[in-house]
C-alpha cells in the first residue's frame, strides 16, 4: 500500500467522521489545527483506521500523531 | 404586584405533528393525528406496535457528522430551542450571557444511546465503543448542548419528573428568574425513546395502548374505550423572559407564565393518589401564585393520557379545584405521550390557546366516560376568548406540576 493510498484511506474516515472535505486531506495538515478534528473525534479516527488497516495503534502513539504524514508514516511501517 | 413578572417570547418544537411550532398547531387545531404503526423490524415481536414519531427527522435540520455525537433527544432539543432562540428575537440584542440560563429536561434521557452502545459492546468490544457515549446518554445533555450553543453562562439545569419533566422545567425557570437568576431562561422538554426496551417495559406495566391495528384512533383520552397512552417523541421550547427586560426590547409577548405549582403525593411510586390530593395542591397552588381565582381559569390542557385510572383521577381533581366551568382538553388525543416534553409542547399549546382565543380539540372521544362531567372540546378545536389557562402535568413517582399562563 503506497503513502497516497493510505492518505485516501484516511481521507475516507476524516469525512465519515468529523466531516473533514477529503480534498483538504494532505500528509502536511495537522489534525487539530488544520482539520479541526478534536479528541473525541480524533479516538473515532484512530478505532477507524485500526479497523481499516488492521493495524494497531496503542493510546500512547495517538499522541504522536499530530499529522496526517505522522499517521500515514505509522500506518505504513506497522503493516 | 412586587413580584417579578415572566413572560414568553419565544416558542420552539417538533413532535410527531410537525417539524415546528406553526406546523404542529395546525395539525392539532385540525384534530390529526400523529400516531402511527411502527414498522421498524424489531416492533414485530412487541405487544404494542404503534407510536407518534417525528414528522419531520432531525437529519433534515441537523447535518449528519454533527448528529453523530448527539442522542435524538439531544439533537431534538437543539431543533425546538434554536426556533425558540430565534422566535424571541434575543440574538444580536446583546443579552450578557451571564443573565441567560437553560432549563431543559427528560424524562428518560438517552436510552437509546445506551442501549445502542451496549449492542456494540457486546458484538465489538469495548474499544469499539464511541468516545461520544457519555454526553450522549447523560440526562443533562440536551440542556448542556443548548446551553454550549447559546452561550448561556446564567446556569443550564435538567431537572427529571418524568412525565411532569417539561412543566418543571418551565416551573424551575420561572423561579431562576423570580430569583434574580437569570433575565431570560431558554426552558422545556424533550423525549425520544422509541425503541423496544422501553415499549417493553412500558407494556410490560400495562399502560400501554395495544390498538395496534387502529393507530390513530388508539390515544383517546376519556373516552371508554381507552386502554392506555401512545408513546411519542418530540420537544418543546419556551423562552421566558423577565417583562421588563421583554418590553425594555420591545419583544412581542406571547402570554405571562403568571404562576406555577408543585407537590408531590408521597402515596405510590407509580399510581397518582386515588383523591388526587398532589393533584388538587399543585393547581390551587399554582393559581394562589398567579394571584389570580380559580374562577378566572376558563380552560385546562389536561395531562390526561389515555390511561383508565388516570383520566378520570384527573377530572375528579379539577372538579375539587376548579369547579366545572372550564372547558378541557387532552391534545394528547393528537401527540400521544411526549413522557419528559409533554408539560412544554402542552404549555406551548396553552400559550397559543390564548392567543388565538381557541381550545385545541380532543380527538377520538367517541364514548366519553361516565365520569367526565366537564366540558370538553370533544373532536373540533373551540373558539373560546381565554385570559387564563392551566396546564397540568404528572408524572411516575407522585410529581405534580401545574403551570397557570395569562393574556401578556
Amino acid at each position: 500500500m503506497t503513502r497516497d493510498e493510505i492518505t485516501s484511506g484516511l481521507a475516507e474516515i476524516l469525512e465519515e467522521v468529523a466531516g473533514v472535505n477529503p480534498d483538504d486531506v494532505a500528509e502536511e495538515k495537522s489534525f487539530t489545527d488544520d482539520l479541526d478534528v478534536d479528541s473525541l473525534s480524533m479516538v473515532e479516527v484512530v478505532v477507524a483506521a485500526e479497523e481499516k488497516f488492521g493495524v494497531k495503534i496503542p493510546d500512547n502513539e495517538v499522541q504522536n500523531l499530530k499529522s496526517v504524514g505522522d499517521a500515514v508514516t505509522y500506518i505504513e511501517s506497522n503493516l | 404586584m412586587s413580584r417579578t413578572d415572566v413572560v414568553v417570547t419565544g416558542l420552539g418544537a417538533t413532535t410527531p405533528l410537525g417539524g415546528d411550532v406553526a406546523s404542529t398547531w395546525d395539525a392539532m387545531l385540525a384534530g390529526r393525528s400523529g400516531v402511527g404503526p411502527l414498522t421498524q423490524e424489531w416492533a414485530g415481536q412487541l405487544s404494542v406496535r404503534i407510536a407518534a414519531q417525528l414528522a419531520v427527522e432531525p437529519s433534515e435540520k441537523i447535518d449528519r457528522v454533527k448528529l453523530r455525537r448527539l442522542d435524538r433527544s439531544e439533537a431534538i432539543a437543539l431543533i425546538a430551542a434554536h426556533e425558540a432562540w430565534a422566535d424571541a428575537g434575543l440574538a444580536d440584542t446583546g443579552l450578557d450571557p451571564e443573565r441567560l440560563g437553560v432549563s431543559i429536561g427528560s424524562g428518560i434521557g438517552g436510552a437509546t444511546t445506551l442501549l445502542a452502545q451496549d449492542d456494540i459492546l457486546e458484538a465489538s468490544g469495548p474499544r469499539r465503543v464511541s468516545p461520544h457515549t457519555v454526553p450522549m446518554l447523560m440526562p443533562n445533555g440536551p440542556a448542556a448542548w443548548v446551553g454550549l450553543e447559546l452561550g448561556a453562562q446564567a446556569g443550564v439545569h435538567s431537572v427529571a419528573s418524568a412525565c411532569a419533566t417539561g412543566a418543571e422545567a418551565i416551573a424551575l425557570g420561572l423561579d431562576m428568574i423570580r430569583a434574580g437568576r437569570a433575565d431570560v431562561v431558554v426552558a422545556g422538554g424533550t423525549e425520544a425513546v422509541i425503541h423496544p426496551l422501553p415499549i417493553a417495559g412500558f407494556a410490560s406495566m400495562r399502560a400501554m395502548s395495544t390498538r395496534n391495528d387502529d393507530p390513530e384512533r388508539a390515544s383517546r383520552p376519556w373516552d371508554k374505550g381507552r386502554d392506555g397512552f401512545v408513546l411519542g417523541e418530540g420537544a418543546g421550547v419556551v423562552v421566558l423572559e423577565r417583562a421588563d427586560h421583554a418590553a425594555a426590547r420591545g419583544a412581542h409577548v406571547y402570554a405571562r407564565l403568571a404562576g406555577a405549582g408543585l407537590t408531590s403525593d408521597g402515596y405510590d411510586i407509580v399510581q397518582p393518589h386515588p383523591e388526587g390530593r398532589g393533584a388538587i395542591r399543585a393547581i390551587a397552588k399554582a393559581i394562589a401564585d398567579a394571584g389570580i381565582a380559580k374562577g378566572d381559569i376558563v380552560h385546562v390542557n389536561a395531562h390526561a393520557t389515555s390511561t383508565p385510572v388516570g383520566d378520570v383521577a384527573e377530572i375528579a381533581a379539577l372538579h375539587a379545584a376548579l369547579g366545572d366551568h372550564p372547558v378541557i382538553t387532552a391534545t394528547k388525543s393528537m401527540t400521544g405521550h411526549l413522557l419528559g416534553a409533554a408539560g412544554a409542547l402542552e404549555s406551548i399549546a396553552s400559550i397559543l390557546a390564548i392567543r388565538d382565543s381557541v381550545v385545541p380539540p380532543t380527538i377520538n372521544l367517541d364514548d366519553p366516560d361516565d365520569k367526565l362531567d366537564m366540558d370538553v372540546a370533544a373532536h373540533k378545536a373551540r373558539p373560546l376568548d381565554i385570559p387564563a389557562v392551566l396546564n397540568n402535568s404528572f408524572g411516575f413517582g407522585g410529581h405534580n406540576v401545574a403551570l397557570v399562563f395569562t393574556r401578556g
